[in-house]
């Protein structure tokens, strides 16, 4: 079994209004210097099969990332 | 007939049969696990709802469900399928409607009346509206994302853009128009008690068609 950390992020260049949130909220604590804040999703897989990678990139492509406003890196984790 | 599609989670699929008796025609329910839509059936809505809680993005899981490959054979051969709410957000996941829907730039649920502009009348749905209804929103993941060049936008905002939708678009149709998803509730204007009728044109052409 193998173990896949897929993340999923707001592309760049999109809006992305619940970092903006959270990022006025930093600031109202009194933390500065936040130059972006940006939230994204981290998907823990566990898997069996010959390439876990690219199962996880295809499960990326079909459901877990939508491709016109999120980007996804996959990664085996230890 | 009209299938009203449910999957764990929709709410608002009892105002859209409602609508579509009141203008004389006929409503059933499809399940989200039927890999066929029920006998007779010329057109199809997508209910309003959190569809599987909204888990992963709104209408995600929905789009992926059985039902919809039989939604999809039902739009390829020029049906009508209409998604409010929730629905749009599941047809645009399935690839039926261009764009996405996003979280609201407001980060908040908007619930309230908005004047909707009908900028395309040239669709099943919208023949017999005029050019402005009144409708209501309900929703936190309304603000449609896409490229509006290559978009049929049938409704927008106005005159402001309460979600922040791209153009402020309130709806889009597919290329041939008889795929259309909208975020405000068109069945949720049809009697006057709820402050608005200005839905009836849009169902009464939806059972006509």
């Amino acid at each position: 079994m193998t173990r896949v950390v897929v993340t999923v992020m707001p592309r760049q260049g999109v809006l992305d209004p619940q970092g903006q949130a959270v990022r006025g909220a930093l600031g109202r604590l009194g933390f500065s210097g936040i130059h972006d804040v940006r939230l994204g999703r981290r998907i823990e897989l566990e898997l069996d099969g010959p390439d876990p990678l690219g199962t996880a990139r295809e499960m990326c492509e079909r459901l877990l990332a939508n491709a016109l406003i999120e980007d996804f890196t996959v990664a085996i984790e230890d | 007939m009209v299938a009203v599609v449910r999957f764990p989670g929709s709410l608002d699929h009892e105002s859209a049969v409602r609508a579509v008796r009141g203008v004389g025609g006929e409503a059933t329910y499809a399940w989200h696990a039927d890999p066929q839509l029920p006998d007779g059936t010329r057109a199809v809505i997508i209910p309003g709802g959190f569809s599987y809680g909204d888990h992963l993005r709104p209408g995600a899981i929905a789009s992926r469900s059985p039902i919809m490959d039989a939604v999809r054979r039902h739009a390829d051969a020029g049906g009508l399928v209409l998604g409010i709410c929730n629905g749009f957000q599941v047809l645009c996941e399935a690839g039926l409607l261009p764009g996405v829907l996003r979280t609201n730039a407001t980060t908040s649920f908007v619930c309230r009346q908005v004047e909707l502009e009908v900028l395309d009348h040239d669709t099943p749905f919208t023949r017999e509206l005029g050019a402005a209804i009144s409708v209501p929103i309900k929703n936190h993941d309304g603000a449609w994302f896409g490229d509006p060049h290559h978009a049929r936008i049938v409704f927008s905002y106005g005159p402001e853009n309460p979600l922040g939708s791209v153009a402020s678009a309130a709806g889009v149709a597919s290329a041939r128009g008889n795929v259309l998803g909208l975020m405000p509730h068109p069945e949720e204007a049809v009697d006057p008690l709820l402050g608005s009728t200005d839905g009836l044109g849009l169902f009464a052409a939806l059972v006509r068609a």
